[in-house]
């Protein structure tokens, strides 16, 4: 009976094993190389949960704030906005991520349970990140198109490149005999519901369906269908005379769309997509919101110049009064440094966001203010 | 004689009664941890059932739950289907490929090597799915929809991308390949030796010994592997999610780009961000999977128990 | 009784009527050789580039058709059956092991590239971009699975005796019926389960890495039930009852007797059911959660696993984006080694423990 080789397999495997629980090397306790600096004497974990659209912004927020405060731990666990909203209601989080704010009917419904009783909610618009219309042509980096060409796109009304209404707006483009595949969303997600309310506000007789997370019922059949941004981007990228949206930080090589505002085309950048924001009035202005609620209803069908209009905010939720006055101590800290400067180009480099401008930063100081 | 011998009663010994209770009380958590589930289930789909449009956005579309499971139970039934069309007599052959065809040497190597398959975590078979096997498919799609396009099964137009139901069928069918392929080289090893060797004796050829002794010993055995990857088959929920260009349509065309969502892939898609009813609705659909499975089980254990069949604990 | 005697050719009496040893390959190669040219002479003539998939199927296609013939006509009709299912079955294992081959290729080539040092010690903490590490997923899994195993084998094994050693009647189909049931939960309903279980035990909210092994035994024990119930039923009654005959108890009889001869084919059920939940990501998204530093314990707080690592890297790509596919294929990588491992180890455990068989 051999039973050296098995020992030894037996021996390889329990050496690595071994070697598996030791600490990570990075997460040493040893941190005397940052003697520059005062100590920070923070400590405890915030938990946040929420859209995956803020994902890698929450990671770089995370670990900037976690480098300047090596006691905490910020956990933000990318679960969906929908299962943010419920777990920060819940109780079971410290904030929330969120693709959209929560209405006026949600808030007076309640409960928070997380929150101290009668505390009202902080809703912070803190990431802002514009949704590129990307496409896959052999060569050709740039279309031009207006809102209604868009909708038409989509809707599988124009169904080839060379459609004159596309050419019309391209002159000197050498657009391909191709047939266009659309590419949705198949999960419910805040992308596709900002990128339908463009439509509905920018084209809406041509887009007469429902704003919603869902790609509408109606249109299921037209083109394909992919699970989350990397579906999306992976399903552009594998066909040919696709077109699709999502998130712009991840359009990569993909050709993308310049969206007609005005009287010009106007490509996605993250200044464009930030003057949007601040173009559009916050929702306290028409409806009853409490005075941390900085809910943004943003005007998409603007003819201002140099403005993109397909962006998506997504919202940082947190209660004003917590239950624990330590828990609030560190959501006030994180907040503040998430929405500072260096929290925004921090996240910017890593996730593609656009940074908040100043006026919108001094709401939001205001806002985090209230937290108790 | 009246008087009556003692009955002989074995004595209770400690250890039979500790075994005999420790698997009965492993049978009572098995039964314990199920009714959990199904009350879990149960509980939470109530609402789902009586919501419609207004209390649940997610119902908005089909108006009603009937309405908006019932293509997901079609596409749920026809990706299991196909999946398993394809897999089952490859595992089959594959098993018997390595418990009678292969070397000696070779065979435990190359069962090894196909329970590699049965290690690949599904989110890799998602992106293998979207990266590799759609894109290689697609023309093969494109020369069926152009030249056998007047059969209903393969009538265009064809998806552009290749993501369709019978890409996403191959995948499953790759997934549950390792198990039934497991299970029945196991159940092709134990056949009596004495069967074969008696089917030898009579000049039966190698196939012959295995129609006449190996495949019927293993009918059981088959089914139950078959089960197993039926029951994987039909709640498989990343890679489907991520294969699969869904779009919730009731249709048995395989090459286009609308196809029907399975209910588990459903469930993953809109979970995240689902609220309120909608939350109740997705488990709603999770609870009629259940019960599709707990049929199609039945339905098998009554086919096998229809011939009581032999085997060797009987 | 007329006997049909088939003419002796030249050769020895015993080889007639048998086609030559090797002519089988010898068929084979001039099918595929016939194969390429085809494909190679349509490539020519029309201009499009050499399918060789096609060259391939067509040669194999062409050997099935001659094998069998050339068999059918020499050697008769039950041999000519034989090759033929010879080649449909060697035909399975061909074509099984493309995908397996492709699978393998891909995340063999794309988990490479993060196959260093730096992967292995760190965790996430504090990296954005370039760099990190997979040491908390891995770390996570090993836990999470191990605690899942401790929870299902126990629990798998001795339902499985149960139902084959001591029920009789209505207990033990209700059993057998309501595992075949369990086999179809999808996975995601496992984690909500033990999620919705533990929230109206701990709150809402509540994540740790034991809630993630209990809806992943949840998974596991139908798998562990079902393949150990088969490999029991398999074990020959002579062997039991031999035993009795010698006076050993039942419960020794299946310790020391039913179970070793099972024991290759209960190992190989349990690598199964391992292999089915380790790289399950639906569940542990739920019940789990997400992190990106190190966490020891089972009982408190959210544990990250490679699954849930790998998706979370496709998913949430950052700046820049090869980084994050570079570590989700090395998780990925790691993953399929780590399985391997596991079954290299059941392995060798069957073959110490089990009796030799004939085979």
């Amino acid at each position: 009976m051999k039973l050296s080789p098995a020992i030894k397999t037996v021996a390889a495997a329990s050496i690595a094993l071994l070697a598996l629980t030791s600490c990570a090397a990075n997460e040493g306790g040893a941190t005397t190389d940052e003697g520059e600096g005062s100590a920070s004497s923070l400590s405890g974990t915030i938990v946040g949960v929420g859209a995956s659209s803020m994902g890698a912004a929450q990671e770089a927020w995370a670990a900037g704030f976690q480098t300047a405060n090596p006691d905490v731990t910020v956990n933000y666990d990318p679960q969906g906005s929908g299962a943010g909203r419920e777990t920060f209601q819940a109780g079971g989080s410290d904030f929330a991520g969120s693709d959209r704010a929560f209405t006026a009917e949600e808030i007076a419904a309640g409960p928070f349970d997380g929150c101290a009783a009668d505390s009202g909610i902080l809703q912070l618009p803190l990431y802002v990140s514009p949704i590129a219309v990307i496409f896959n042509l052999d060569g050709i980096d740039n279309v031009n198109m207006d809102a209604d060409t868009i909708a038409k796109v989509f809707r599988g009304e124009i169904s080839n490149w060379n459609d004159p209404v596309i050419a019309g707006q391209n002159d000197g483009v050498e657009l391909p005999d191709l047939a266009i595949t659309p590419v949705h969303r198949s999960d419910e997600s805040g992308t596709t519901e900002n990128f339908v309310e463009y439509l509905v506000a920018a084209a809406g007789d041509v887009w007469t369906d429902e704003v919603s997370g869902d790609w509408p019922g109606a249109l299921a059949g037209t083109g394909e269908a992919a699970q989350g941004t990397s579906g999306v981007v992976e399903a552009v990228t594998g066909g040919q005379g696709t077109i699709g949206y999502a998130d712009a930080s991840r359009a990569g090589d993909l050709g993308t769309i310049a969206v007609k505002v005005g009287e010009e085309y106007v490509p996605y950048s993250p200044e464009a997509a930030a003057a949007v924001v601040d173009a559009s009035p916050l929702a306290s202005e028409t409806e009853d919101r409490t005075e941390g609620d900085l809910a943004i209803i943003l005007d998409r069908s603007t003819e201002a110049s140099g403005v993109y209009p397909i962006v998506l905010v997504a919202y940082s939720i947190t209660c004003e009064t917590f239950n624990d006055a330590t828990q609030a101590e560190l959501v006030k800290d994180y907040l503040t440094y998430v929405s500072s400067e260096q929290g925004q180009s921090d996240s910017q480099e890593s996730a593609g966001n656009a940074p908040i401008s100043s006026e919108l930063r001094s709401k939001v100081d205001a806002a985090l203010a209230l937290i108790s | 004689m009246t008087s009556t011998v003692p009955r002989l009663q074995a004595k209770a010994r400690l250890g039979d009664v500790l075994f005999s209770r420790t698997s009965l009380f492993a049978g009572g958590m098995i039964l314990v941890t199920l009714a959990a589930v199904a009350a879990f289930l149960i509980v939470q789909s109530i609402p789902a059932f009586f919501a419609s449009g207004d209390s649940a956005s997610i119902l908005r579309e089909a108006g009603n739950f009937w309405a908006y499971v019932w293509p997901l139970i079609f596409g749920t039934i026809w990706a299991a289907v196909l999946s398993l069309v394809m897999a089952l007599p490859l595992a089959i052959g594959i098993a018997l490929f390595i418990s009678h065809y292969a070397p000696r040497k070779l065979a435990a190597t190359l069962g090894y090597v196909v329970d590699l398959l049965a290690a690949v975590p599904s989110v890799v078979y998602g992106l293998w799915g979207i990266g590799v096997l759609a894109p290689a498919v697609q023309p093969i799609y494109s020369w069926f929809v152009d030249n056998l396009g007047w059969i209903p099964l393969f009538a265009g137009p064809v998806s552009a991308t290749g993501r369709t139901i019978l890409t996403a069928a191959i995948v499953l069918a790759v997934m549950i390949l390792p198990i039934i392929t497991a299970m029945c080289r196991e159940v092709f090893l134990q056949t009596p030796v004495l069967h074969e060797e008696a089917a030898l004796a009579l000049g039966a050829t190698r196939w012959e010994v295995i129609k006449m002794a190996v495949l019927p010993f293993g009918r059981s055995g088959i089914v139950s592997a078959s089960m197993l990857g039926l029951g994987r088959a039909l709640g498989e929920t990343m890679a489907v999610a991520m294969v699969l260009s869904a779009s919730g349509i009731v249709t048995f065309q395989l090459l286009t780009s609308g196809n029907p969502s399975t209910i588990a892939a459903n469930i993953a898609l809109s979970f995240p961000e689902a609220y309120g009813t909608n939350v109740n609705v997705l488990i709603g659909t999770g609870l009629i999977l259940f019960i599709v499975t707990f049929l199609v089980n039945a339905l098998a254990r009554y086919i096998v128990n229809r011939r009581a069949e032999f085997s060797g604990a009987n | 009784m007329a006997i049909s005697v088939r003419p002796v050719s030249s050769g020895s009496a015993l080889a007639s009527g048998q086609l030559p040893r090797g002519t089988v390959w010898v068929v084979l190669v001039a099918s595929l050789a016939v194969g390429l040219a085809l494909f190679g002479l349509i490539s020519a003539a029309s201009g499009t580039e050499f399918n060789l998939v096609g060259a391939i199927l067509v040669g194999l296609l062409l050997h099935l058709i001659v094998s069998t013939g050339i068999t059918g006509a020499v050697e008769g009709r039950r041999q000519a059956m034989n090759q033929f299912m010879t080649n449909l079955v060697s035909g399975a294992f061909l074509l099984a092991m493309v995908p397996l081959i492709s699978v393998s290729l891909t995340v063999i080539l794309n988990g490479l590239a993060r196959f260093d040092t730096e992967f292995f010690n760190s965790s996430m903490r504090n990296v954005t971009g370039e760099g990190g590490g997979a040491l908390h997923a891995m770390v996570g899994t090993l836990l999470i699975t191990l605690a899942a195993t401790v929870i299902s084998v126990p629990l798998g094994l001795f339902t499985s005796i149960y139902l084959v050693e001591y029920g009789r009647g209505r207990f033990a189909k209700m059993i057998t019926f309501l595992v075949d049931v369990m086999t179809g939960i999808p996975s995601i309903v496992a984690g909500l389960f033990a999620y919705a279980v533990f929230a109206l035990l701990l709150g809402p909210g509540v994540r740790m890495g034991i809630i993630g092994a209990i809806s992943l035994s949840v998974l596991m024990i139908p798998v562990v039930v079902r393949s150990s119930e088969e490999m029991l039923r398999l074990v020959p009654n002579e062997l039991r009852e031999a035993s009795y005959a010698l006076g050993v108890p039942k419960w020794l009889t299946i310790l020391k007797v039913v179970i070793p001869t099972a024991i290759a084919g209960i190992t190989t059920g349990v690598m199964l059911a391992i292999s089915r939940v380790i790289g399950e990501t639906a569940p542990l998204l739920i019940t789990a959660g997400f992190t990106a530093s190190m966490n020891y314990n089972l009982f408190h707080d959210r544990m990250q696993s490679l699954p849930v690592y790998v998706y979370t890297q496709f998913a949430n790509q950052g700046n820049p984006a090869f980084a994050f596919m570079e570590r989700a294929w090395a998780a990925a990588l790691v993953l399929i080694v780590i399985v391997m491992l596991l079954n290299l180890i059941a392995r060798l455990v069957a073959r110490y423990f089990s009796p030799k068989t004939g085979r």
